[in-house]
């Protein structure tokens, strides 16, 4: 069984409907990307699945951890599965630190309540974990405020705070982009050992596809509130279906070979108030038939494993980067 | 032919904090002695570590700052003092283009009206003309004319910093510093704005210091890089050659923390040591701390930005004298 099994998770504000049927397995340990342009529904999914959205949001489908139900469960129920077994690092830093308390004191409250820690012990460990996410003189610096920290230091307090609760998942809604290459590079190899170590599963929110790929074991793709692709990374990333997917990667400038213009996917996404007809992506997809316009493709199990939303798939033949057992034509 | 359109001599910034970490007062050193020349029509990156100082000597480049020491010539002209006339004057012809467009924007105005903002504030067209020009410079970032009445908000991100362009071209700027101007974006939008400056710059000559963390974008961009370490350049050269053979180790460890698709952890240098803090800058070269090639000279001696071996480094390592190193 799944650790966390996610089916037809959907999510409506205001008669606006922004997610349309979400479905996601999570094995113990395992590590899942999800990326996708801007406003595609990614931490959406996932506050709605820990039951953190608004009130005024309409929930819909299913959200099981260790078999347990979460949508339609009451306020302590969900609160007790999720804060014994699961954290979260929000997109926004300043909405999960406290500005009023000392950073010193959040982490250690949160080892209190999950670890048992106190005092002396807890002191040491906030200051093992500070030390362990790169803030400088961490022993020093625990008794400042959120605001006396920089933006890149505030995330990694909080990263800090979602390990020291030990959690089994760990979501991470874009834990590195107010983050500089090398300790965006730190963080990303502190959470794989973090991992390694404790066998923690873990989501990782990002658009840094490279970032995507280094750490995580499987990816998604989400398009305008669906999942349009999703599987191994090395597969994913070897030779994308989808043609947003391929869209995504191809937008990426490289840092060896020529540097010639880059190539964006034209267009922007849709307005969730006014979704095309058929499929979402098709008014910018090249490969796009009167079909795609008519009629929203399936999620289907690929040939080559993985799951793909697409009539008319990126030929197979014609792979990214040369994949090692070679791709037969 | 390259031409020097501007140069900077000695920039030192200074900034005095109130309270330091143990209640006196205390200054940084936010950008510590750089030397830098912008030849006409190139674009310039600069990358470095959050806290090294690009912003901060962005801003002295376009005279919004006056150095604590040293100067910018512009064409070999001393700047006027910020705000003083001859600098409004001047400042027509130098724009700055941040991050955050929603920032940048006023919420209450359209975008057409904000573009044609610059038109009367300089004095440069009015009326029918002002609407044309606007028309024309929506039109070259790629905005549709039925966008000219909308607000900002009412616009996606990579539409919005078009916006942001049209108007810092508006006054026809001659010398542009675009600070982090695509990393807000995603990587599709990202793309069509990194298209849409290199294409401005083809077509009008213009000149652009281009600050940024993406590496991958900074090299696609940019014509020559330089490399920032706590306020300092260590290395400096053309972007063809500083990713594909950075020599000074911190650029190394820089360019081996880029994630790249399909690749795994192992190839990184993971810097080991404090990040760096410009409250407390470690004596001699200000990377020696978390350096693996340092030795005793390094923590003693800073070391200058200099030629050796056909790459401006700031190194005792890299020096010519001490050539078998590295
Ligand atoms: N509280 C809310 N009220 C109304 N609409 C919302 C709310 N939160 C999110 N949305 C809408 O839901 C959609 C999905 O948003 P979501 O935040 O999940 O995007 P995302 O994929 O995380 O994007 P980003 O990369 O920008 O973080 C968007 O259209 C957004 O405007
Ligand atoms: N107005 C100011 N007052 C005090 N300190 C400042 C001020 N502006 C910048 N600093 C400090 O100067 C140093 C350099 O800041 P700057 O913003 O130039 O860095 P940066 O390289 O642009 O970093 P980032 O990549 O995070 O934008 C930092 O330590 C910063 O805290
Ligand atoms: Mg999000
Ligand atoms: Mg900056």
């Amino acid at each position: 069984m799944s650790f966390i099994s996610i089916q037809g998770l959907t999510v409506a504000f205001d008669g606006t409907q922004v997610l349309h049927g979400i479905d996601l397995e999570i094995g113990r340990g395992e590590a899942l990307g999800l990326v996708g342009e801007s406003g595609c529904g990614k931490s959406v999914t996932w506050l709605a699945a820990l039951g953190l959205l608004p009130g005024k949001a309409r929930v819909g489908g299913s959200v099981k951890i260790d078999g347990e139900e979460l949508i339609g469960a009451s306020r302590t129920q969900v609160e007790r599965v999720r804060g014994k077994r699961i954290a979260m690092i929000f997109q926004d830093p300043s909405s999960s630190l406290n500005p009023v308390h000392r950073v010193g004191r959040q982490i250690m409250e949160s080892l209190t309540l999950h670890r048992g820690l106190k005092g002396q012990a807890a002191k040491a460990e906030a200051i093992r974990l500070m030390d362990l996410v790169g803030i400088p003189s961490a022993a020093t610096r625990i008794d400042l405020y959120p605001h006396e920290f920089s933006g890149g230091q505030c995330q990694r307090v909080m990263i800090a705070m979602a390990l020291a609760g030990e959690p089994d998942l760990l979501i991470a809604d874009e834990p590195t982009t107010a983050l500089d290459a090398t300790i965006q590079a730190q963080i990303l190899d502190l959470l794989s050992q973090i991992r390694a170590e404790t066998g923690m599963a873990m989501v990782l929110i990002s658009h840094d596809l490279g970032a995507v790929s280094a750490v995580c074991d499987r990816a998604a793709v989400m398009y305008a509130g669906r999942i349009v692709e999703m599987n191994d990374t090395a597969a994913l990333f070897s030779a994308p279906r989808h043609p947003y997917t391929r869209g995504l990667f191809d937008a990426i400038p490289e840092i060896d070979g020529d540097r010639g213009r880059l190539k964006p996917i034209h267009g922007t996404v849709p307005d969730p108030r006014a979704l095309p007809q058929g499929c979402a992506f098709a008014p910018r997809c090249g490969s796009a038939d009167t079909r795609c316009h008519t009629r929203s493709p399936e999620p289907q199990a690929g040939r080559e494993g993985g799951l793909l939303a697409c009539f008319h798939p990126v030929a197979w033949a014609v792979p990214l980067m040369t994949s090692p057992q070679g791709i037969p034509a | 032919m390259t031409a020097l359109l501007l140069e900077a001599r000695g920039l030192v910034q200074q900034y005095d904090t109130s309270r330091g970490l143990f209640g006196r007062a205390t200054s940084v050193r936010a950008v510590d002695g750089v030397d830098l020349q912008v030849n006409r029509g190139e674009i310039l990156g600069i990358v470095g570590e959050s806290g090294s100082g690009k912003s901060t000597l962005g801003r002295m480049l376009l005279g919004l700052e006056r150095p604590h020491d040293g100067q910018v010539l512009w064409q070999g002209q001393p700047l006027p003092a910020p705000y003083s006339a001859a600098w409004r004057s001047l400042r027509a012809q130098m724009q700055l283009i941040f991050q955050d467009p929603l920032a940048a924007l006023d919420r209450r105005m359209t975008i057409a009206d904000q573009i044609g903002e610059p038109f009367i504030i300089h004095g440069l067209a009015k009326g029918a003309e002002a609407m044309a020009k606007v028309a024309g410079l929506m039109a070259r970032v790629g905005l549709r004319p039925d966008q000219a009445g909308r607000y900002p908000h009412e616009l996606s991100g990579g539409q919005r910093q078009r916006v942001v362009i049209a108007r810092a071209l508006a006054s026809s700027p001659r010398f542009i510093v675009c600070d982090e101007p695509v990393s807000a974006l995603d990587v599709s939008i990202q793309a069509q704005v990194v298209n849409l400056l290199r294409d401005l710059q083809e077509q009008s000559d213009l000149t652009m210091v281009f600050i940024s963390h993406d590496l991958k974008v900074v090299r696609n961009i940019c014509d020559r890089v330089a490399v920032m370490y706590l306020g300092r350049i260590v290395e400096e050269g053309p972007s063809d050659v500083i990713f594909s053979d950075p020599r000074h180790p911190y650029t190394q460890a820089l360019v081996s923390s880029i994630p790249k698709a399909g690749t795994g952890l192992s190839h990184r240098v993971i810097l080991q040591g404090e990040p760096p803090n410009p409250a407390a800058r470690p004596t001699g070269c200000a990377f020696h701390p978390r350096c693996g090639a340092a030795d005793r000279a390094c923590a003693l001696e800073v070391p200058v930005l200099e030629l050796n071996r056909g790459r401006l480094t700031a190194c005792l390592k890299l020096r010519a004298t001490g050539a078998q190193a590295a």
